[in-house]
């Protein structure tokens, strides 16, 4: 069973498990409407994301990233959100010179009482990745390349 | 493996707008899924039985439940896993209710999204491995982080129940802010003669280790075995020498130092005693003004001190205490209300707080119990109070209800009629909050009994006539401004965060919200747990709270800390780090980044290698996305597991 045709995008999030995870979990309990698009993968910190997985993930075939971490300095594990703002950054950056629109990824930081801060950033995001459409397939040995390339700069 | 899926209807909350016999059909064509099915309740008794047999009809070794956040029921479903003889980590949840059902109604985009993420966690499932905690010793110990009624509370029932208590306070006494009223509501029954008691009871008991004038210098370990610094701050008197007998407060001639204990209210000597009833009862130097700290001259305390216990030359000590669990009891602060320049921002001295006003009442105060208005020395009239004074105001930021200052105004006028018969309390309020047992009562007391004018809006400016304060509002009700002649202005400043509260929770790593009020595991139902294994709340340090409340947290984070004790070992976490000794190149950078210091370098054969220590590492998985090797693999959060989840959604 594919996104709906027509309807949705493939938009992926990794969202860290004390804080954004938990805010979007607060989005649900006070029943923030949010588009359908997004499926989300938990890890234990946003420090936990290695930029070659939202490489691969977006070489897979997601039109969109979402990174969402502990507000910087509130990190679960004291520093990991800075690990991956460093990180991340450096991803933001080196995603064009791959062909990729630096718009299909974002990172931010939600804490767990943001709520509607999630409502809000998934909303934003999703209607970012649908001006921009679906994303154009970079496949096979482009692909291999293209991650080689990657390998070697992160 | 064989996996079996089992899709929740969670009653409505789910099955509402996700159809579940759909999802189970669909996971049904997933690789590995040899079963699935949907259920009413899947949490529920009847729920966890039908996993069971499943598991045993179907021989199960994997388990893939589809219902709510993993953050609500992921401990409980692992538990039904084991009760069937399986390894709780060969487990996976969808979380379609939170991140699907309660977001949006529409029943088609929510059923497709449900199935990918039940087949998310199946693709993650296939990489899950067993894995087995450690059992290790707990030491029964616990350390309480703050001497308010909440942590005094808390220490006294874990020394009661058997437990050695270290009790750290950053003031020279215990009895944080309750120390300081006068009489509490709904009672009006004499806060030190309910709070002196325990304070004592405190000082007594032979399985309390008190810290005073004391802070945490820094946080090692974990659950069962913290290693904590703690910072005994210089007080210039030898404490252990010190009987607190007052003759060199009585004798120091210094006397301009800042009398935080009244508030400001008055000043006080360079060597005090914060009040008759202090635990401990020591004397402190403050060196900002003391002649000999500052100029080398008087020294008198140390002539006429008769234990020789003053000490000049005293520096800040470091002492190690090690616990098995810690209750943070750091309670709260006031609004700095001088942001609001309507109210004369700290230009008129007869504006004060509410905490003033309470050592103003009080008969240990400094004008021992006599409401005199600082300007004049006068006695006051009229007596308006203003409600909200750094609550319920996005304006200064803070938005949120300190919940107990409606009550305490209402106190504080029948305090008022009390102390002067003759005198008019005004109250200018937003609404009344009263929601406790015999609360809303004891407002309508204040109001019909004693007589205090209740006006319901918000102030606009005060300015100075003569002698006077003239404050002047809306009355809402009547739709009317409203000028009233005050000669002293009491303004109940809201609660905020105790200062340095922030800082303490880094080295506890425990959350805080955005105004800096400790996080609580759960609203519900983790009220005084956080989201670190072994360390809990009580009172006003987690948000505002009255003494009930604070004191019936303090006996459940008791309760918790005592009940995690019962037991003589704790099983470790086994979602940890482990280095793969035959890809690891030694480069050491794991060992940099790791924020806990869990990794160490080994000789392997005369290689460099990196090892995680078990029981230090918290499973942040830095070290794994660091690794240029892949060599450090978290466990149950591998690499493979989460490209497997990626791999899932985007190529199917
Ligand atoms: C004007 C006023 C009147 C009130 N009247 C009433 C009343 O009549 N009835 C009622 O029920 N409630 C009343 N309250 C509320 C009451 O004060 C609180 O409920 C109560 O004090 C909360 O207790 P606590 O132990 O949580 O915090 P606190 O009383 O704030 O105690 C916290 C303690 O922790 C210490 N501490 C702080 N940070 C650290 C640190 N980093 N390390 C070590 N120690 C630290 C502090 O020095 C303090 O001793 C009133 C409040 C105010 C402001
Ligand atoms: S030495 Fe300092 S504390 Fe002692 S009496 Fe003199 S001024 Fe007071
Ligand atoms: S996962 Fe790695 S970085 Fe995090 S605590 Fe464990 S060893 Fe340290």
């Amino acid at each position: 069973m594919p996104i709906l045709e027509g309807k949705e995008l493939r938009i992926v999030g990794f969202l860290c498990n004390w804080c954004s995870y938990g805010g979007a979990d607060t989005a649900g309990v006070g029943r923030f409407k949010q588009p359908t698009d997004l499926r989300v993968i938990k890890v234990p910190c946003s420090g936990r994301i290695d930029p070659l997985f939202i490489v691969k993930t977006l070489l897979a075939g997601a039109d969109g990233v979402l990174v969402s971490g502990c507000h910087p300095r509130d990190c679960h594990y004291t520093e990991g959100n800075f690990y991956a703002r460093r990180r991340l950054e450096m991803l933001k950056r080196f995603l064009p010179i791959m062909g990729i629109d630096a718009k299909r990824f974002e990172y931010t930081w939600v804490s767990a009482s943001e709520g509607q801060r999630w409502q809000e950033v998934v909303t934003k995001f999703t209607e970012q990745i649908h001006e921009l459409g679906a994303a154009p397939k970079i496949v096979g040995a482009e692909a291999e390349e293209t991650l080689k390339l990657m390998e070697a700069a992160l | 493996m064989k996996i079996g899926v089992f899709v929740c209807h969670c009653g409505t909350n789910i099955e509402g707008t996700v159809d579940t016999a759909a999802v189970a059909a669909a996971s049904r064509e997933f690789p590995g899924v040899v079963f699935a099915t949907d259920t009413m309740y899947a949490c529920s008794e009847p729920g966890q039985d039908g996993i069971i047999e499943a598991i045993k009809e179907h021989k199960l070794d994997g388990v893939v439940v589809a219902s709510c956040t993993p953050r609500m029921h992921e401990p409980t479903f692992r538990r039904t896993l084991e009760r069937a003889g399986l390894n709780r980590y060969l487990f996976e949840m969808a979380n379609i209710r939170e991140h699907v059902s309660w977001i949006g109604k529409d029943r088609e985009a929510n059923t497709n999204k449900s199935a990918d993420l039940v087949r998310m966690a199946a693709a993650k499932l296939l990489k899950n491995r067993p894995l087995f905690s450690k059992q290790f010793p707990v030491n029964k110990s616990v350390m309480v982080v703050g001497g308010g009624v909440a942590g005094i509370q808390a220490a006294l029932d874990c020394a009661n129940g058997g437990l050695k208590v270290v009790l750290v306070e950053k003031d020279t006494t215990i009895g944080g802010k309750m120390a300081k009223l006068d009489k509490t509501f709904p009672t009006v029954d004499c806060s030190s003669c309910v709070l002196g008691p325990l304070m004592v009871d405190v000082a007594q008991h032979p399985n309390i280790n008190l810290h005073a004038y004391s802070e945490i210098e820094e946080v090692n370990g974990y659950v069962g075995n913290f290693e904590i610094k703690v910072k005994k701050k210089a007080s210039y008197v030898d404490w252990d020498a010190c009987t607190g007998c007052g003759l060199c407060v009585e004798k120091c001639p210094s006397r301009k130092a800042t009398d935080f204990f009244n508030e400001k209210l008055a000043t006080t000597k360079a060597i005090n005693i914060p009040f008759p009833q202090a635990i401990p009862k020591k004397a402190k130097i403050d060196p900002d003004f003391c002649m000999k700290i500052q100029k080398d001259k008087c020294g008198v305390c140390a002539k006429v001190c008769p234990s020789e216990a003053i000490d000049f030359t005293q520096k800040d000590e470091f002492i190690t205490e090690n616990v098995g669990a810690v209750v943070a009891a750091t309670g709260f602060d006031l609004f700095d209300w001088t942001v609001y320049g309507q109210y004369g921002g700290g230009k008129y001295p007869d504006v004060i707080t509410s905490l003033q006003y309470e050592r103003m009442l009080s008969a240990s105060g400094p004008s021992e119990g006599h409401i005199k208005r600082p300007s004049d020395g006068k006695e006051p009239k009229n007596v308006v109070f203003i409600q909200c004074v750094g609550s319920r105001d996005k304006s200064v930021g803070r938005p949120y209800c300190s919940g107990f200052c409606c009550m305490y105004t209402a106190k504080q006028t029948i305090l008022t009629k009390d102390h002067i018969p003759d005198s008019q309390s005004h109250v200018f309020y937003m609404d009344i909050r009263s929601p406790g047992k015999l609360y809303d009562e004891f407002t309508r007391r204040a109001m019909e009994e004693y007589g205090a004018n209740y006006i319901r809006g918000r102030v606009s400016m005060i300015y100075p006539k003569g002698d006077n304060l003239v404050v002047r509002g809306a009355d809402t009700l009547m739709g009317a401004q409203v000028e009233i002649d005050a000669d002293l202005v009491v303004l109940a400043v809201g609660a905020e965060a105790s200062v340095g509260a922030t800082d303490l929770a880094k080295k506890l790593r425990i959350s805080y919200d955005a105004y800096g009020f400790f996080m609580e595991g759960h609203p519900k139902l983790k009220p005084v747990e956080t989201n670190t294994a072994g360390v809990y709340l009580a009172g006003a340090c987690q948000g505002p709270k009255d003494i009930p409340a604070s004191v019936a947290q303090g006996s459940a984070a008791a309760s918790k800390v005592l009940g995690l004790f019962s037991q003589d070992m704790l099983a470790s976490d086994p979602q940890v780090s482990v280095v793969d000794i035959k890809r690891c190149i030694g480069c050491g950078k794991c060992i940099q980044t790791c924020p806990f210091g869990a990794i160490k370098e080994i000789d392997f054969r005369g290689m460099k290698k990196a090892d995680v220590i078990e029981t230090i590492c918290q499973g942040c998985g830095i070290c794994t996305s660091t690794c240029p090797q892949g060599a450090v693999q978290l466990q149950h959060f591998t690499d493979n597991q989460i490209l497997a989840e990626v791999n899932a959604i985007c190529r199917f």
